[in-house]
């Protein structure tokens, strides 16, 4: 099968791990009493499941960053606007049991004074429609934007900023009121999701084991890609893009396709984040965000994949850890471990893995592999 | 030019010209090869021998003149990947080969074949594909190396197997870019060689430094400089021309 043909040796230990993980946390909060010591509180499964949206996530941008040189600082964008999609659903869900109690608007429509929904808003009461939004806007944002960018050529730094611009721009619009969407607040207050009320550890539960089977599949369809010769592409543009176009291929057409698709995979992300942690502000475009999915890939290893999930899982839970102790010093323990992660793992955790596996192995045998080109 | 010329030449360059900041890297440079021909192309430094090739190929757009393939397609108005699928490959002075890729996986890539994305986000690779691949392994001597990553090849390695990438490719005009830069005297014997072969069944053109390696090659051979052409015929004829004697020597 397509879809399996390039999983590996370490890709079906990752996915066993993921379907444990998918298993037992679930089982540690339905059947396990609240005094056990196994126990998983509703607050754990929330915050695991939001570790997975973050590795999809990370995923992500491992996808074109890891194997096709393009350093997305801008993929925060993708992940909001994924995020939206699902709020706006998760609003309309809320019915007339806002505080304004109206029907049709919600709460901070009503505030506004705004007497319709607006025709943006339409259809984003069924939830089918509002999942196909979930990836088509996302990806039609990264396909117009990346048509222009690749088109023209614009590669390296020069991209990454107009990423972060991107995201910033975004940023801005959000925050309006007259955008619809809430502005500074954000979408918030949800109550159900497909009928299901999102307080109650069952759905938690429901949304956790959702969060781990998308970056399960994500996981597969970007070993599939990056394993298929259309991958072998993308990393033969990352090292030499010129010569990739003088062998013939369209290297706009194949950096649009990675782009695209990687643009929808965040925004996947982002829908199952927002039902986990019950709302979605335009603080989630900010340029900073974007930085940090990139610190996640760089800590697991970049161009791997599982590194990628690793590093958003380890990063994220010393995030969890320091700003509980020491708030204050987070963003500089994230500055130090970029570069220090930078300096002396270029490879990241991964890299570190394989090298140790390789001196255990074979005392004194050089590494074939080429030294890693350093970050763009 | 008011009426699109006729040729039987596989390539046509007529009065082409590039300038950078004001620099002439091509003047009015016009030459023509025919089907099935190996053509040395020399000069001294700055003649405009790898703008040429960057015209041929779509890198650079000349300021004015024609560029014909098969006599019929204007390459000033194609682009790198088009130009490359109408089948014309490219060798670079400096080997580039995909580091990371294995030297199969770097050939696999160069093979001949539709290159969309959608296709080769599904193909399998194909009895007929494998077979192909060995065939150009045994011929730049790199079965045994298969599976290495080609950032882990000699240089001499690298420039076979950037050759055997243009093998790969199939390619009806094959330019090649200082192929013995940089090779030791047995394996630059064994390159001259390598393109006469290559020569029988395509059209090639080669941009060389070294005279000894001119010499094996044995073909026509088209003096540039200043960015037009200065002296065309056999190595010995234009050795014998006082004005290749002058350029080469100084005045």
């Amino acid at each position: 099968m397509w879809l399996t043909r390039h999983i590996g040796p370490a890709g079906w230990t990752f996915l066993f791990v993921l379907a444990v993980v998918a298993t037992a946390v679930p089982y540690a909060n339905q059947l396990l009493p609240p005094d056990h010591p196994w126990h998983a509180s509703s607050y754990v499964v929330g915050l695991l499941g939001k570790y997975l949206t973050f590795a999809l996530l990370a995923l992500s941008v491992d996808l074109i960053w890891g194997y096709c040189g393009i350093l997305s600082l801008g993929h925060g964008a993708f992940f909001a606007l994924g995020g939206y999609a699902m709020g706006m659903y998760l609003m309309r869900q809320i019915g007339d049991r806002g505080v304004y109690a109206d029907p049709l608007l919600p709460d901070f429509m009503v505030f506004l004074n705004w007497q319709e929904l607006p025709w943006y808003w339409y259809g984003f009461d069924s939830f089918l429609f509002a999942m196909l939004m979930v990836m088509l806007v996302p990806g039609l944002l990264a396909f117009l934007f990346g048509w222009f960018a690749f088109r023209s050529r614009v590669t390296g730094v020069y991209l990454s900023i107009i990423t972060q611009a991107m995201t910033y721009a975004l940023m801005l619009a959000f925050f309006r009121n007259d955008m619809g969407f809430g502005g500074n607040n954000g979408l918030t207050d949800f109550k159900d999701i497909l009928g299901f009320d999102l307080q109650s550890d069952a759905t938690r539960c429901a949304l956790f084991v959702a969060s781990a089977a998308a970056l399960g599949l994500g996981f597969m369809l970007a070993r599939a890609v990056t394993g298929s010769t259309f991958g072998k592409v993308l990393v033969a543009i990352r090292d030499a893009e010129s010569r990739t176009r003088f062998l013939g291929y369209r290297v706009d057409h194949y950096k649009l396709a990675a782009f695209t698709l990687s643009a929808m995979m965040a925004g996947v992300a982002g829908a199952l984040y927002v039902p986990q942690v019950g709302i979605i502000n335009p603080g989630e475009f900010a340029p900073a965000n974007s930085i940090e999915i990139v610190v996640w890939v760089a800590v697991g290893g970049r161009g791997t994949l599982i590194g990628a999930a690793l590093g958003a899982v380890v990063v994220n839970y010393a995030k969890t850890v320091f700003t509980g102790t020491f708030p204050e010093y987070w963003l500089f323990f994230l500055g130090g471990l970029f570069v220090f992660v930078t300096l002396f793992m270029p490879r990241g955790i991964l890299g570190v893995a394989d090298d140790l596996r390789r001196r255990f192995r074979r005392p004194s045998a050089p590494s074939a592999r080429p030294a890693d080109q350093p970050a763009e | 030019m008011a009426y699109p010329p006729t040729t039987d030449a596989i390539l046509y360059l007529d009065g082409v010209s590039v300038s950078f900041d004001g620099f002439k890297a091509l003047n009015a440079l016009s030459f023509l090869i025919d089907p099935g021909e190996l053509r040395a192309i020399i000069g001294p430094n700055g003649a405009g021998k790898t703008t040429m090739m960057d015209v041929v190929t779509g890198k650079t757009r000349p300021d004015g003149g024609t560029v014909l393939f098969e006599g019929k397609v204007d390459l000033t108005r194609q682009d790198e990947a088009a130009i490359a699928g109408l089948g014309i490959g490219r060798k670079f002075q400096k080997p580039t080969v995909f580091e990371h890729h294995s030297v199969f996986d770097n050939l696999l890539l160069a093979l001949k074949g539709n290159r969309s994305p959608y296709r080769t986000l599904f193909a399998r690779l194909g009895r007929d594909d494998r077979g192909r691949i060995d065939e150009i392994l045994g011929i730049i001597r790199l079965g045994h190396v298969r599976e290495e990553p080609a950032g882990a090849l000699s240089h001499g390695q690298k420039q076979w197997l950037e050759i055997g990438m243009l093998l790969a490719q199939d390619p009806k005009l094959l330019l090649v870019d200082e192929p013995a830069a940089g090779m030791t005297d047995a394996e630059t014997a064994e390159t001259a060689t390598l393109l006469k072969e290559i020569a029988q069944s395509h059209s090639v053109v080669v941009v060389e430094h070294d005279m000894a390696f001119v010499r094996e090659l044995g073909c026509r051979v088209t003096v540039l400089h200043e960015g037009s052409v200065l002296a065309e015929g056999s190595l010995d004829q234009v050795s014998a021309d006082h004005r290749v004697i002058e350029v080469y020597l100084g005045r």
